[in-house]
């Protein structure tokens, strides 16, 4: 940190550079035309100064790889780009079939040196992730129950300079993992060609296999390391040694997540007087057609008989309409107020493509991270969306009264989505969220009311030269 | 986030049943010197600023009040029958305005900081809290690092009101046998005995935890936040952008550069950082032109956060005060009325700001040193957490331009040290008037209204 000050002691006396606003991301940056790249600044606070080696430890059908891809989920969708790199899957492309347990028997020297290498294998395209695609955040889904295993991956961390983060489940609960094994096992490749009762007779044998040399984490053995010990399903929890931020952030999502199964409904706020005319944003009421789905709203809720429904809302008037009509109470969330568009706000896009058609094409060319002046981005939403998510996670069953952009991002992040400006959120129509196995089950409940379409498709030309009547192309029609 | 309001069960007097928003009771666990009070306390200040209302009951405090002077560490002898008696009497007493601070004066976090070191007292407490309805969430301090434990009594105990008439070395004997009264009855929560609670135990300030059955939304931000601090040595600097085009002219809000004075002050404020040689410091912005500017006379790398953008005025934007009173009186009025909950008509209030500088609070608690460049009400906004000032102070307190402070951790509070750089800069603090009526004439309102162009 020193350097940083012997370096740049020759700038203190300088001119003081003029600030720009870059124009997609609006960030000031010195000079003219200079890229994000060379500034001082950073547009969003650090996670994290290396990579990060996050290594799951536990038997067979102890959640590991449910862990892992939620976790993946979460972390991509707050803009840390991570990936799971799964042994399962390694090896079901070195041994094209799956014969039976004994290949995991821990006196088969062959399998063993088949397993050896493929793990390697999988390190070595870690470490391509790293370099090579800016990837920041690695999960290693494995079993790594020996201390001779995580001591390979920690040897390999070190010299590479990844931080290592571990992640052991440990589960004692026989009625948890049998739930387990016959959601996610039962269907795994691996036992394809079984009955259902041969392939649980020979999972058990498989865990049997890893249970001998399983060595779990340990508070005084291991005390250098850094990990969190998942105790039946979060019961409880022993964590050592957080690191940094994002090791802090994985903990306190983690210990938010739970299993029990419930639903979360999404939906937008009903037809607004100015989705009528075409107008984006704005704080106005619901249109007849709106007050009317607010009403088939709260018949198609009673209809489901949901156990301990909670209604969340937005602060936004139309949203707000909406779920007064359900006759229940409902929690407010200044967080869930639709995109702020700045100066754009309550115009139609064809004023927007007249007053500022350099912005509108600007905004076609990156949507997620284009902020408007004076206004928010898909991406300023994801990070304001985030507090709702954790308490969404920490939830059952819940149904959010939201908006466009909004429910964009909320569903972008259960569906794992990455065309997340463009995902389609018609107004009138309830999604259910159904988490299953591995993901979500989504249902959608068009409750037959009519209502505009909102949804404003990419162009083809995005080009800043391009003509009005190409700009317009994908308008919906509107009053 | 507005909380459903609690309902009360009156049917069952003896076990009420807990809605999710029923109050909490958080109880310190730990021996002596590990640093219980500095926990209660400022888990206390936090909850407070994240609007939940909090207050700790030092059982400590109850007993010097009832034993007026303290003698020596016999009092806390196991055997002291009369000791044991007037402590058992504190704790209950202290229970009791814990019952009132949550039943009928609006409290919602109780924090019960005494050792509770044996599973009886324990005991006594989660009976108490069964019958009136409380959640009970424990946070167990344990350290046996000799280092650790000298450092809190030189720090927060040799000033205690315990040990005025002593020297320091007759000090630290005292309450080393003090420390040994608590040690053979101690019984640590236990994973297996007491898994049926819901509490955290931190180790050794914060290498490792265990966490147990956190039950709601409350005890994870709790927790979340346990792990998040630490006590290693740092300073927080916190200051305004330099003065702006905008500050010159009145003006409130927007997004305009420094003028020449700001320029000044940004050269001086790299000069003042330098000549402090601060080790490993963090610089973050926000995202605006303003402190972006001042920060590049820095010379150093900065981190800019979207959350330190200052307070939206909505409509009121780039107005002067004057305009503001002259095209919404009553919306000044209404400000002025309750400036901290105020929110501007398609803008934002105080309250919103504090929710959006949530996770930058929680971020400086992870970070060692740091010089936060930021923006008038934003800044009112972290000096309240830092210096534990109410939602009805917070909004006036005076942040200056060209006015470094810097905060420095100490026992249970805030060193604050207040650096004028020197360079002359508009007053941008505008008081609350005598006169806060919709019906006010014009110049009541402006009356405070600071000087400008």
């Amino acid at each position: 940190m020193l350097s940083q000050f012997l370096n740049n002691t020759s700038d203190m006396s300088a001119e003081q550079k003029e600030l720009t606003q870059t124009p997609l991301l609006k960030i000031w940056v010195p000079g003219m035309g200079s890229s994000l790249g060379q500034r001082r600044g950073s547009s969003r606070p650090q996670f994290t100064n290396c990579p990060t080696m996050i290594v799951m430890v536990g038997l067979p059908a102890r959640g590991k790889t449910y862990i892992s891809k939620k976790l993946t989920r979460y972390l991509n969708w707050i803009g840390v780009p991570t990936q799971v790199f799964n042994l399962g899957q390694y090896r079901r492309e070195v041994v094209q079939t799956y014969k039976n347990y004994e290949f995991f028997r821990p006196d088969n020297e062959e399998a063993m040196k088949i397993r050896r290498a493929y793990a390697s294998n999988a390190l070595k395209d870690i470490a391509n992730y790293f370099t090579k695609e800016q990837g920041q955040v690695a999960v290693f889904d494995s079993t790594n129950t020996t201390r001779e295993r995580r001591g390979v991956i920690l040897s390999f961390a070190k010299e590479k300079g990844y931080k290592v983060f571990f992640i052991e489940s440990v589960c004692d609960d026989p009625e948890i993992i049998e739930a387990n094994t016959t959601q996610v096992k039962l269907s795994s490749p691996d036992y394809e060609n079984c009955d259902k009762e041969e392939a649980l007779v020979d999972f058990l044998k498989r865990i049997d296999c890893y249970k001998m040399s399983y060595v779990p984490l340990d508070e005084e053995k291991d005390r250098h390391l850094s990990f969190i010990k998942i105790f039946n399903v979060g019961s409880r929890y022993l964590v050592n040694r957080v690191q940094d931020h994002i090791q802090s952030r994985i903990v306190y999502y983690l210990m938010n997540i739970h299993v029990t199964p419930r639903s979360i409904y999404l939906s937008r706020h009903g037809e607004s007087e100015l989705n009528l005319l075409g107008r984006i944003g704005g704080d106005t009421g619901l249109s007849s057609q709106g007050q009317k789905y607010a009403k088939a709203l709260a018949e198609f809720i009673r209809g489901q008989s949901i156990k301990d429904l909670k209604v969340w809302t937005s602060h936004m008037k139309r949203t707000i309409q909406t779920a007064e009509a359900l006759g229940v109470p409902y929690e407010q969330w200044k967080a869930l107020n639709e995109i702020d568009a700045g100066v754009c706000e309550e115009m139609t896009y064809e004023e927007i493509q007249e007053t500022h058609p350099e912005e509108f094409a600007l905004r076609d060319q990156d949507k997620y991270r284009y902020r408007y002046p004076k206004g928010e981005s898909y991406e300023d939403l994801v990070h304001r969306l985030e507090p709702v998510i954790m308490e969404l996670e920490r939830q059952e069953n819940v149904l959010v009264i939201c908006h466009q952009a909004v429910m964009r991002c909320l569903l972008a992040y259960f569906l794992d989505k990455n065309d997340l400006p463009y995902l389609k959120c018609p107004l009138h129509t309830v999604l259910k969220l159904t988490p299953l196995a591995y993901g979500c089950k989504v249902e959608s409940f068009y409750l037959n009311i009519q209502a505009v379409n909102t949804h404003r498709d990419r162009p083809t030309n995005v080009n800043v030269a391009r003509k009005p009547e190409e700009a317009l192309q994908t308008v919906p029609e509107h009053l | 986030m507005r909380g459903a309001s609690r309902s009360k069960n009156t049917q069952d007097l003896d076990k009420r049943v807990c809605m999710t928003n029923c109050p909490t009771l958080i109880v310190t666990v730990g021996l002596p010197a590990r640093g219980k009070t500095y926990i209660s306390k400022k888990l206390t200040r936090y909850l407070n600023w994240i609007d939940v209302p909090t207050k700790e009951f030092n059982v400590g405090q109850y007993r010097r009040e009832c034993v007026k002077i303290y003698k020596s560490f016999e009092f806390f002898r196991p055997d002291n029958e009369e000791g044991l008696k007037i402590r058992k009497q504190c704790a209950l007493a202290a229970l009791n305005d814990v019952r009132q601070f949550l039943t009928d004066e609006g409290g919602q976090v109780a924090v019960f900081d005494a050792t509770n070191t044996t599973r009886e007292r324990r005991e006594t407490i989660i009976r108490f809290a069964e019958q009136n309805g409380f959640k009970v969430f424990f946070v167990e301090s344990v350290c046996e690092d000799p280092d650790v434990i000298a450092e809190n009594i030189v720090q927060v105990k040799l000033g205690s009101p315990d040990y005025t008439h002593c020297n320091t070395e007759e000090a630290v004997a005292d309450f080393m046998k003090r420390i040994k009264c608590y040690e053979n009855s101690y019984q640590p929560l236990d994973e297996e005995l007491d898994r049926d609670l819901s509490f955290i135990k931190i180790i050794d300030v914060g290498r490792r935890y265990l966490v147990n059955r956190v039950q709601d939304h409350i005890q994870s931000r709790i927790v979340y936040y346990l792990m998040n601090i630490h006590i290693t040595p740092r300073s927080i600097y916190l200051c305004r952008h330099g003065e702006s085009d905008l500050n010159i002219k009145g003006r409130i809000g927007g997004d305009s550069g420094l003028s020449a004075r700001g320029k000044e002050f940004a050269k001086a404020l790299g000069q003042f950082i330098q000549s402090q040689n601060i080790r490993d410091l963090k610089v973050w912005t926000s995202q605006m032109k303003r402190t972006i500017q001042t920060a590049e006379a820095l010379g150093v790398q900065y981190e800019q956060w979207k959350a330190l953008n200052e307070i939206d005025a909505g409509v009121c934007e780039e107005l002067m005060y004057e305009e503001i009173q002259q095209r919404y009186p009553l919306e000044f009025a209404l400000r002025d009325q309750d400036k901290y909950r105020y929110r501007y008509p398609k803008g934002e209030s105080y309250e919103d700001l504090v929710q959006r500088l949530e996770p930058v609070i929680m971020e400086l608690e992870r970070q060692e040193n740091v010089l936060v460049i930021c923006h008038q009400a934003v800044m009112r906004c972290l000096l309240a957490y830092f210096l534990d000032k109410t939602a009805e102070e917070l909004p006036y307190l005076k942040c200056t331009l060209h006015t470094v402070l810097k905060l420095t951790p100490m026992a249970y509070g805030c060193k604050v040290e207040s650096v004028c750089l020197n360079v002359d800069a508009v007053n941008t603090h505008r008081d609350r008037p005598s006169n806060v009526d919709v019906s006010r004439l014009p110049e009541e309102a402006l009356l405070t209204v600071p000087d400008h162009h």
